[in-house]
């Protein structure tokens, strides 16, 4: 099968300042794949060299099995969505959905067609002659991606689309657009960084950071089994729990501080024994009791108890380590109570501290 | 019951009295002060305006007794239209007329071209950046602290070398190029104000250069058109130096045709006259700031803001 999108090896400076280094993707027909990462991290970049709105300085870019590398952003099949929603000011929403298609010289009973299928879709019928500045920030998103739909194309291009929007907008727009795409079956890139959008949206994330896809994977393969320090840092809220050690008895045992963490059942490679070692925890894979835990376990103690609604948050001191744990309501613990932890090493990720990488 | 409510509560809020801090007396130190001020001013610049047009509503006889500020006691026209078509310059005895007349055929196509290759620069300035465009910039902004004095001579040698030395098409070039520098940065400040989301919403959208600049650019524009505009108008319409050194006095522009009248040493000083063709000169620029003032106001502050 032809992929959608293949990103060969795409290099991009500006001036001495590398900004892209020696990328590749293949996006399968299809596919939602979502570019994770900090500020600065390239994604939107990565994403404006697909459109080509940015020239490269290296490599190749294929859209539908055509090298698109040289192409004017019109002529590669994408459709794009802004942040900012980027809609015409002075015109009605109906000419901003027409104006891509006038310029491509559509005859107007097809435009007429597609701006309706369009606005059904999107239940933007009623708006269709008002101009931008009298709609509301979720209306305007919905134009833009209508921009994108009547423009029939393959591949969907989102430049973080739901930045500009309150929370609530944000969660109901994030439904649409992935029942948008189960609909249509395009394929579909889209830039943010928010992780509940990715972890939501995605087929495949692609964690990036410093112009370098540090993982691309699906969801949950990158939340349970992050491939370094930082994919396991970056996802997850709060943040995965880091315990500095080493690893000992021939790569059986985690030695954390005065505490030795079996590591049976760990899934991964030969762990070996390895002078600076980290063993990562997401803060629900820890179990907490106050009576001795059998297992795997570490001595804490509560500092701070957090509420949040449907679960709550401990956060506790361990061996002189800072530590969150995630307990259902009713396990709530007043601070100072001294606990055993439970870790689960099954779902625990070790990393080598020098190279960074999973083990 | 309603109703009842609402006189009730009214009652009491007037059986409260109003709240809030004291009003201030309109006539305070700081408003006398303030307003004493403003009207000092005002005085100080609209006293010559007075003075010139009594003057100019005066019969020579009236001028001579040399009560400057008081108004005419027999008001005439004649000055007026003396100055408009009959005063003479030279051989030429059709008064300001033909100036004026000269001086729209040279602000006309000068602010029209200047305007639109200034616009289109700013646009690809901002928007379509090539290798060096800002060193580009950079240069033509220098341009704009060179006094003219300086290129005078040089720009005369260019035109006779062009053929076109001394004619409309001429002067017309000259202002076209000496506008360049600021209606270039005014227009690529206000286009870099546009989100440029725009500009690449255009561009996926398959609009080309000029697509982009007609059918986005343009119509978001409008203010700072107006800002140019009165910018040129004006300039150009009050511009003396180039009239006077690159036309000949077939098409003299108004400022100058205004100069040799008042100027011209035969005869009587007729300061009605002189006064009428002043104001008739100034008449184009306080017009054109009167109709679009709020306009240009508005472009300003558009730019200020948003940029």
């Amino acid at each position: 099968m032809v992929n959608s999108i293949e990103v060969k090896d795409l290099t991009l400076n500006f001036g001495s300042v590398s900004v892209l280094k020696n990328m590749n993707i293949d996006v399968a027909e299809g596919e939602f794949v979502v570019l994770l990462g900090p500020s600065g991290c390239g994604k939107s970049t990565l994403l404006n060299c697909l459109a080509g709105l940015l020239d490269i300085t290296d490599g190749q870019i294929w859209i539908k099995g055509k090298n698109v590398t040289w192409s004017e952003p019109s002529e590669r099949g994408i459709g794009m969505v802004f942040q900012s929603y980027a809609l015409y000011p002075q015109m009605t929403v109906r000419g901003n959905l027409s104006f891509g298609l006038k310029n491509a010289k559509v005859p107007q009973a097809e435009i007429d067609k597609r701006i309706a299928r369009a606005a059904e879709i999107l239940q933007i019928q009623p708006l269709l002659d008002r101009k931008p500045a009298a709609l509301s920030g979720g209306q305007r998103q919905r134009v833009a991606i209508g921009r994108a739909l009547v423009r029939d194309v393959d591949v969907f291009l989102f430049d973080e689309p739901l930045s500009n929007l309150d929370a609530k907008l944000r969660s109901e727009l994030r439904v649409e657009i992935k029942r948008l795409h189960n609909a249509l079956g395009n394929t579909m890139v889209y830039v943010t960084h928010d992780q509940i959008e990715a972890l939501t949206l995605a087929d495949r994330i692609a964690v990036m950071k410093g112009g370098v896809i540090q993982q691309l994977a699906a969801p949950l393969e990158i939340y349970n089994r992050p491939s370094n320090l930082f994919v396991a840092g970056f996802l997850g809220s709060p943040s995965m729990n880091f315990l500095k050690g080493r690893t000992v008895d021939g790569g059986r045992a985690f030695q954390f501080g005065s505490m030795k963490i079996d590591l049976a059942g760990y899934q991964g490679g030969a762990v070996l024994e390895r002078d600076d070692a980290i063993l990562g925890v997401r803060p629900e894979h820890i179990a907490v009791s106050t009576s001795p835990i059998a297992g795997p376990s570490i001595p804490a103690e509560v500092e701070i108890d957090e509420h949040l609604g449907a679960d709550s948050l401990l956060w506790l001191k361990a061996e002189g380590a800072n530590m969150s744990v995630r307990v259902p309501v009713e396990g709530r613990l007043p601070a100072g109570t001294k606990v055993h932890l439970g870790l689960d090493i099954a779902k625990a990720s070790l990393f080598d501290a020098k190279t960074e990488q999973r083990i | 019951m309603a109703d009842v409510s609402v006189v009730s509560s009214a009652s009491s809020a007037a059986m409260t009295g109003p709240r809030g801090a004291k009003p201030k007396r309109a006539m305070n130190p700081r408003n006398i002060m303030l307003y004493g001020i403003l009207i000092v001013v005002c005085v100080y610049y609209l006293l010559p305006l007075w003075v010139m047009v009594m003057t100019s509503l005066k019969g020579m006889p009236e001028v001579r007794l040399g009560n400057i500020f008081s108004p005419p006691v027999e008001i005439t026209f004649q000055p007026w239209v003396k100055a408009w078509s009959e005063a003479c310059t030279g051989l030429n005895c059709d008064g300001l007329s033909r100036g004026f007349w000269n001086s729209v055929m040279i602000t006309v196509p000068s602010v029209i071209v200047s305007i639109a290759i200034a616009s289109v620069n700013g646009y690809a300035l901002i928007n379509w950046k090539f290798k060096g465009s800002d060193i580009f910039f950079t240069i033509l902004i220098f341009g704009s602290f060179i006094p003219y004095q300086i290129m005078l001579y040089p720009i005369v040698i260019l035109l006779r070398e062009a053929g076109i030395y001394g004619t409309l098409w001429g002067l017309i070039v000259v202002h076209t190029i000496f506008g360049m520098p600021i209606l270039t940065l005014l227009f690529r400040n206000y286009f870099s104000s546009i989100p440029e989301e725009l500009f690449k919403a255009a561009r996926v959208d398959g609009a080309g250069f000029w697509g982009i600049y007609f059918r986005i650019m343009l119509p978001m524009s409008l203010p700072i058109f107006v800002v140019a505009l009165i910018l040129q108008v004006t300039g150009i319409w009050n511009d003396f130096l180039f009239g006077v050194v690159f036309t000949k006095p077939d098409i003299y522009p108004m400022t100058v045709q205004l100069n040799n009248i008042v100027n011209s040493v035969q005869g009587v000083k007729e300061y009605n006259v002189n006064m009428a063709a002043t104001v008739l000169t100034g008449l184009v620029p306080l017009i054109v700031y009167f109709v679009s003032g709020k306009l240009f106001v508005r472009g300003i502050a558009a730019g200020a803001v948003k940029g």
